[in-house]
This record gives structure tokens, sequence and C-alpha cells, in this order.
């Protein structure tokens, strides 16, 4: 097959929206347009119903027990916020200490820090060199006052899963409520609310070929029966907890993504897994000084991170961008002008956080594809390396480590 | 970030990427940045110690392609002009001339380092030698 230019390696940063997927919401724009929370006449009783069913195959994917249990939101990061705020607020009197991770997506990490600013405590329990969180560093960190513990599920930069079912576990022990960011997660491999334990799970439709600005919050509501402050007032949607209009279409669009993600999860997940094997064998073994970011096994099938040593991220990107889209854990490609924080809590030097490129494939990448990036990849580095002083310094043997830099 | 025409010049086709063995006569080193910053800057002139006209200059840097530029463009000003005239150049030449947006004023702010520092190791080495007083 002819390779089609640009090719799209960012599929942890968004998806294309499956044609499947489109088709089914287009009615719900021009036709079937009803209010859903209405229920004045046909027009509405057919947008509840779309609604109904398409949060039906979200709980299905997730394994929730009642379809009930699914609000709809605007996306993962207001998941998260309603998700954590709406626990601190309703369960303060109880106590007022949360217990997360230092590689949670910038979200999670700013509700937390927001909630200090309220008068919450929070531990950030830190991670492996593999990206694993420690269970026991968790129940370390409980105490008496703890009312919520919020770990995400497999990290969007580093793709490592974490072990959910025996936090779940832990949670369930102590009596406390149980978050998972599981944006990345769901629809890529097996999720189970029930089995696991999850008291509260945040995901988005925009990484599973659906549209971008829906999402939705699992909320338990049997052993244990989670309470949540609202953030929004209004008609009281989705049981209170979220009150606005639902966007039908896209809701329909996230369900008919959610649907296709079910059907087809153990075959393109082995597919994809396949595909980031050979990329990352290729890479491996053909660039010298590349390191592979996060554990080689708990990971998600479509990720893959690597630094490449002596080569800034950023540059590495503008060499091959005009072909293939690819992100980067550099400084120069985040808003905050800050290089990766996950990469740096794996213990690798900040160096390397510079220099650490996510290859994400999706359900649309084809071998070719893969074998062009490896070769592109292979140029790109040998390019930059050679106009890099900092590997000339280490062809010469001098330990970077050992220069005295003088940052600006 | 879009990145201007000049900049992916630069970027595509670096001028003057290499080295100069350090302890040549009329060889000036600069090396600035520091590697967890995600820029590092080597550059380098070789100056004819009779006139004190740098004759030629060359980089290379670790760092985002804005940095790569700026050191590139860099070298490509200095060929030709004395110490004196070398030690004129502004950063702000460099965001103007490559149109940096203001994320990647700290790319300019490094190279203008990197030739300071490379005029003061060539000055420190060739104490009595001139200074140049004009340009080819």
């Amino acid at each position: 097959m002819a390779l089609k230019f640009p090719i799209f390696m960012d599929a942890q940063s968004t998806t294309p929206v499956d044609p499947r997927v489109l088709a089914a919401m287009i009615p719900y724009f021009t036709e079937k347009f009803g209010h859903p929370a209405s229920r004045n006449h046909p027009f509405d009783w057919e947008a509840e119903g779309a609604v109904d069913s398409a949060r039906e195959k979200i709980a299905r994917l997730i394994g929730a027990r009642d379809p009930k249990e699914v609000v709809f939101t605007s996306g993962g990061t207001e998941s998260i916020n309603l998700a954590l705020k709406g626990v601190a607020e309703m369960y303060k009197e109880k106590g007022n200490h949360i217990v997360t991770t230092v590689i949670e997506q910038r979200a999670g990490l700013d509700v937390c820090k927001r909630l200090e600013r309220q008068g919450f405590a929070v531990t950030y329990v830190p991670v492996q060199a593999d990206g694993l969180v420690d269970v026991a560093r968790i129940r370390e960190a409980i105490t008496d006052k703890t009312i919520l513990i919020s770990v995400m599920f497999a990290n969007n930069e580093v793709g490592t899963i974490q072990d959910v079912a025996a936090i779940g576990k832990l949670a369930k022990e102590k009596g406390i409520l149980f978050h998972t960011d599981a944006t990345q997660a769901v629809g890529k491999i097996p999720v189970d609310v029930e089995a696991m334990g999850v008291d509260l799970l945040s995901c988005t439709a925009h990484l599973v070929y659906g549209p971008k600005g829906v999402g939705a919050l699992y909320v338990r509501r049997k052993g244990p029966r989670v309470r949540l402050a609202p953030m929004m007032d209004g008609g009281g949607h989705e049981r209170g907890m979220r009150s606005g209009t639902l966007p039908v279409p896209l809701i329909v669009g996230f369900g008919r993504a959610a649907e296709l993600c079910m059907e087809g999860m153990v075959e393109e997940g082995k597919r994809l897994a396949a595909l980031r094997d050979r990329l990352q064998d290729a890479i491996l073994s053909k660039v010298e000084d590349a390191y592979l970011n996060g554990h080689p096994e708990r990971r998600l099938p479509q990720n893959l991170n690597v630094s490449f040593a002596y080569v800034e991220g950023e540059s590495v990107l503008m060499g091959v961008n005009k072909e293939t889209a690819l992100s980067s854990g550099s400084a120069c490609t985040s808003a905050t002008l800050e290089p990766s924080y996950v990469i740096a809590a794996l213990g690798a030097s900040t160096e390397l956080a510079h220099s650490s490129i996510r290859f994400s494939l999706h359900r649309f990448t084809t071998q070719e594809e893969v074998d062009y990036v490896t070769q592109r990849m292979i140029e790109v580095i040998k390019r930059l390396r050679d106009m890099s002083p900092l590997y000339e310094l280490a062809k010469e043997g001098v330990d970077i480590k050992s220069i005295q830099w003088k940052a600006e | 970030m879009a990145y201007s025409e000049k900049v992916v010049d630069h970027y595509n086709n670096p001028r003057n990427v290499g080295s100069f063995a350090k302890e040549t006569p009329g060889v000036g080193t600069g090396l600035v940045g520091a590697p967890e910053c995600g820029d590092v800057m080597k550059l380098q002139i070789r100056v004819n110690v009779e006139t004190g006209v740098i004759e030629d200059a060359k980089f290379k840097t670790f760092g985002c392609g804005s940095a790569i530029a700026s050191s590139s463009l860099a070298t490509e000003w200095l060929k030709g002009k004395s110490v004196d005239e070398a030690a004129k150049i502004k950063n702000t030449d460099i965001v103007n001339e490559l149109k940096l947006p203001p994320v990647k004023i700290h790319c300019s702010v490094l190279a203008e380092d990197a030739i300071k520092a490379a005029l003061t190791d060539y000055r420190e080495k060739h104490a009595s030698a001139p200074a140049g007083t004009t340009a080819r």
C-alpha cells in the first residue's frame, strides 16, 4: 500500500474520528435534534433514547453494572475535576487527605494543588524507574483523614499500566474512595470497574476515535454509593452531578466509538503491540544510546517512548514533522516550558527528558508507516548528533556530567 | 508552533557546522548553556592573528530548531568581522532576522553568550594580538 503523508503517530494526544462514528453522529445534528432532558415530544424522546443507548455502551466498555453510573462531561479534564473536587467538597467532614501520584495528568495534579490551597492535604506518591507505583507506598501514605485515592490507569507519556485492581482492593479494605484517570486505557485494554474496585473513573471520547468535547465520569452507585458535590448548578441533569444540556451528537459518537472499541479490542491490541514492538526493536537496535522509557511489559499496546541521548526533542520533531506527527517531552513543546515531569519522575536525567520522543500508534497505523518512521528517525537522529556538541564530547570520552555547565 | 522560513532554512541547511581543534592558534571557543536546560551551544571562531579579523566560524548545537538557527546565523555573521565588531552583535539582531517568537528569545540570548564566550577565549589566548579595526 502506498504511504499517505503526513503519517499520524501521536494518537495518545488525540485520535481521528472513525468514519463509522461520524456516520452515527450526523443525523443527530440536523434531524434528530431534540432535547434529551425535556421529554415533551417525539424529538426529545428520540434524543433521550440515543443518549441512553450511548450510556449503555460506555457502561459495558468499562464494566459498570448500571448505565446510570455513567455521567457525561465535556471530556477527561472535566471528569477529573468533578471527581476530585466533587469528592473533596462532599466528604470534607470525614477527612481532608488525598493520595495521588507524581505522574498524573496535569488536570489531576492541578486540581490537587488547588485543593491544597483550600486546606486539603495531598500526598504525591513517587513512581519506580519503570513508571509503576508501588502499592505499598500508597498504603503507607494513607492516614485516618484520607478520603480519596486517585491513581491514573495508564500513563499518557510512557504508557505504564498501574496495578489498578490492587489499589482498588486496598481502597476497599480501608474504606476510602478510589478514582482512576483512565483516559488512556479505556477502549485500549480491558477495564472493569467492578472487578477492579474502582469507585470513580474518568474517560474521554477523542482518544477512542470519538469526537472532541465529550467525556464521562463513572460514579459508583452501590457498594459504596458515591456522592459528589456538583461544580455546575442548573437543571440537575446527570443525576444532579453535571447540569447542562447534553451534546447529543457527541454522546452518540462516544457511544458508537465505545462499541467499536469493545468489538475489536483484543485483536486491535495484539496488532498494535506487534507494530509497536517492530518499531521499538528496529529503533533500539539501530540507534545507539537510545533508551526505552516506561515499563517494558506493563504498557499500553500503542505506546513507545524513547529518549535519544545528545539530541533535543523539538529539533527531532522539526526534522520529521513535514511527514510524521510525533510528540516530545522536551520543554520546547510544552506550554509550561518545563521538560516532561513524567520522564523526570522515572529518575532519568533532565537532559534525557528533553530528548524523549513518544510514538503512539492507532487503529489506522500500518506496517509501512512504522517502517518509514523507523528509517526517518535513524536519519534525523544521525544528522542532529552530527551537529550536537554533547555527542562530540561523549565521543571524545568526556563525561558530560563532569562539566561545570553555566545555566542561564 | 509554526517556524519562520529563515529558521526552517537554517535548520535544514545549517551553515558552518563543525569544530576547529581548540588549540589551533587564532581559535576561540565558547561553550554555553546546559544539557538539563535543553540547550548547549559550542561556537568557535578562527581569527587571523595578524589582522584580528574572523576568517572562519563553526558551531555545534544541542537544542531546538530555533537554537540551531540562532547559532548557524551567528557563525554567518561572524565571518569577516573584526573581533571588536563581533562583540557588538546583539541577541535582538538575531531575534529580528529569524523572527523568533517570545518563547524562543532565550535561544538568541544563548547565541550572543556563545559569541562573547568565544571572543573572551580568543582574547585570553592571544592577549597581544590586534583586535582588528576594519572588516574586509
